[in-house]
């Protein structure tokens, strides 16, 4: 035994709330096309969530879960990652996923009810979305694990939210990482709500990023809506992952600015005071008034890429709204690989268009 | 050709597929340095290496995810539950991922998983390791399940189980894990899937088991032959997707059937096989369908799990009871 055993969990943040750097800031600050690049995501990503709540206000789309105020965490995801990298989402990654090369299209066939929103060409191996909370964590490690056993230089970044944490699925996945050293960073998106239950009734836990401990990884308390800080502890943890030194639990501090999907209604459960001040610390108007500052922005160009990001997303639901439905055999066809003969019958009965086994 | 046992039929299969296809993993509890605790994997660390076989933490929710992501990368891995009643934990991951994986995404990615696990009663165990729970796997689209009777087809059928790209998951009767030996060909040669087995034919009832209870189906069978029944007896083997034509054609000739499963009768397999006969044999049936099952209760402890399970007497009575009608 030892006399004591310390731990400790670091914090990082390059911006104040205004944009204004705090003190030097990391590497990436240097590329300005990528900032532009990331700014551009972060706005694209926002206009189609606007557009997506439309379309389900209007019954076009389905249930659908906002990332209003998960822009910033997504694109330094999406950008930090190597293309021969595994992403393993929740429902919140759009702004990472966009990057990765899923289509808006695709996207809104998910949300639209339609399975076809998932067999995405560009990036084959990420995994689906994962509805049921935290089960992504377990597949994280699996991935991870194929990579270890093939002796791969390969990284997979796993997102979850505040609620996940709380799950076993989470913890027993942070223990394996660490008692089998897998290339694997955890992406916590702490937006202080799981649904609506507050961070404070999650966990007694001063940071969330202090479970990482638990499985003998370290854990890393970033600002969620601080661009700098969100890509410097990916970057770190990616370099260690690729490296074989293990893996990483990042808390991104961020706020949930809409609703938990368009099924919910958040002012029955928080202040209007509450939300006022999370647009203040909002990170994309952050992001945008440093490069404004810095001189990488202007009016007309914020114009021209409010212009473009609303092209792409008309064009989108335009192809969207034109894919016709799967055939119905389509619902029983991708079960098994092979259709087994029990099944032949009800798949006759599709083709014969009863719509349903009798 | 060597005599084995059922569980030494599991090894070789498992050794079998490894030495001949590097893509099998297995991983679970226990089943690296100590071979699992019914051995079924001994020697595999060995031969093949931790790096494919994985002494896992305590979690049985983490094995089932970790084999699915595994799978998603294209590695079959074999995941080992120590025994049923312990299952239930990565059930979630069974059902929510395992089973939807290929559909979700439309054949992007798929789960060429298994998930082995030994189950039912007989062996004096302590609380929770006698179950027989494979109707909740049997209820789940996606899923095969899958349960070998003898040594034989414990090879066969796991071979074909490892081979299968969508999940299956192995249900193994421990109560005959050692009870025989029968010479098994260590040749790599699968059993098929998705089909039952004719095991003895007759012409006056149908007997339909699976696993264990397969023991006193067939001493029923030479019972009956004594008292001048001619049983037929099928072992239904994958219990999901079902081989209805088997045992549609079967009761087509004998007239009757008689189900037996270890399991409690609410809901379980032998009512989906009793339903399909209803609707696929009525005019062919010259008596009800009659099961011979566990009860509706816990499983008790092992001091009168006899009372419990079904005996040789109770299928001989049922027969008898169609018979007679």
């Amino acid at each position: 035994m030892k006399e004591r055993y310390e731990f400790h969990v670091d914090s990082l943040r390059y911006l104040d709330e205004q944009g204004y750097a705090l003190g030097d800031l990391p590497e990436v600050a240097e590329d300005t096309d990528r900032l532009l690049s990331a700014y551009a995501n972060m706005v694209l990503a926002r206009t189609f969530d606007t557009k997506v709540i439309a379309l389900q206000r209007t019954g076009q789309c389905g249930t659908y879960p906002s990332v209003l105020g998960h822009e910033v965490i997504g694109t330094a995801i999406g950008q930090s990652m190597a293309k021969d990298d595994v992403l393993v989402p929740y429902y919140r990654d759009q702004a990472a996923q966009i990057l990765r090369g899923v289509t808006l299209t695709e996207l809104l066939l998910y949300w639209g009810g339609d399975e076809r929103g998932s067999a995405w060409a560009h990036c084959p191996q990420d995994l689906p979305i994962a509805v049921p909370i935290a089960t992504q964590c377990c597949h994280a490690v699996g991935v991870g694990t194929a990579f270890r056993i093939r002796g791969e230089h390969r990284a997979v970044v796993c997102c979850l939210g505040d609620g996940a944490t709380s799950k076993g699925d989470f913890l027993e996945s942070v223990n394996l990482a660490g008692a089998w050293h897998l290339p694997v960073v955890f992406v916590v998106n702490n937006n202080q709500w799981a649904i609506s239950t507050p961070r404070s009734l999650q966990s007694a836990c001063e940071t969330i990023a202090q479970k990482a401990i638990s499985g003998g990884l370290p854990g890393h308390v970033v600002d969620g809506n601080d661009y700098f800080a969100v890509t410097e502890a990916l970057e770190t943890a990616l370099d260690r992952a690729r490296h074989g030194k293990g893996a990483t639990v990042i808390e991104a501090v961020t706020y949930r600015l809409g609703d938990h999907t368009t099924a919910d209604d958040a002012t029955r459960y928080r202040s209007a005071e509450e939300l006022k001040h999370a647009w203040e610390r909002d990170g994309v108007k952050r992001m945008q008034n440093y490069l404004h500052r810095e001189g990488f922005w202007d009016a007309e160009r914020e114009q021209a890429l409010q212009a473009d990001c609303k092209g792409l997303v008309e064009t989108a639901v335009k192809a969207y709204l034109a894919t016709q439905p799967e055939p119905p055999t389509a619902i029983i066809d991708y079960l098994f690989e092979t259709l087994p003969a029990a099944l032949q019958a009800q798949r006759d009965r599709l083709v014969a268009g009863a719509g349903g086994e009798q | 050709m060597t005599d084995v046992t059922l569980i030494e039929a599991v090894n070789m299969a498992l050794a079998w597929e490894m030495a001949h296809d590097e893509t099998v993993v297995v991983l679970g509890e226990d089943v690296a340095t100590n071979g699992g605790v019914f051995r079924a994997t001994v020697g595999l660390r060995e031969r093949f290496g931790y790096k494919r076989v994985m002494d896992t933490p305590l979690a049985e929710n983490l094995i089932a995810g970790t084999a699915v992501g595994m799978a998603a990368q294209g590695l079959k891995p074999v995941a080992e539950f120590q025994f049923m009643g312990f299952i239930y934990a990565g059930m979630d991951q069974m059902i929510c991922h395992a089973a939807r994986m290929r559909n979700r995404t439309r054949g992007r990615l798929h789960c060429p998983a298994v998930f082995r696990a030994p189950f039912g009663g007989g062996i004096h165990a302590p609380e929770h390791h006698s179950e027989s729970t494979e109707a909740l796997f049997a209820h789940i689209p996606g899923l095969r399940v899958v349960i070998p009777s003898s040594p034989q087809r414990a090879y066969g059928l796991l071979l074909a189980a490892i081979r299968n790209p969508d999940p299956v998951v192995f249900l193994e009767p421990k109560r005959i894990y050692r009870a025989v030996t029968q010479a098994v060909e260590d040749n790599g040669e699968a059993l098929p899937l998705d089909t039952c087995f004719t095991l003895r034919e007759g012409e006056d009832v149908t007997l339909i088991s699976w696993g264990a209870s397969l023991v006193e189906t067939l001493a029923a069978a030479d019972q009956l032959a004594v008292q001048g029944v001619s049983a037929e007896v099928i072992d239904v083997a994958t219990i999901s997707p079902l081989d209805r034509e088997t045992l549609l054609c079967s009761v087509a000739k004998t007239g009757r059937a008689v189900i037996v499963h270890e399991a409690c009768r609410n809901g379980g397999v032998g009512a989906e096989i009793a339903a399909s006969l209803a609707e696929g044999a009525f005019l062919d049936l010259q008596a009800p369908v009659v099961r011979v099952t566990g009860y509706d209760t816990v499983m008790p402890y092992y001091r009168n799990e006899q009372v419990y399970l079904p005996q040789v007497a109770d299928v001989v009575q049922a027969v008898e009871q169609v018979i007679a009608l």
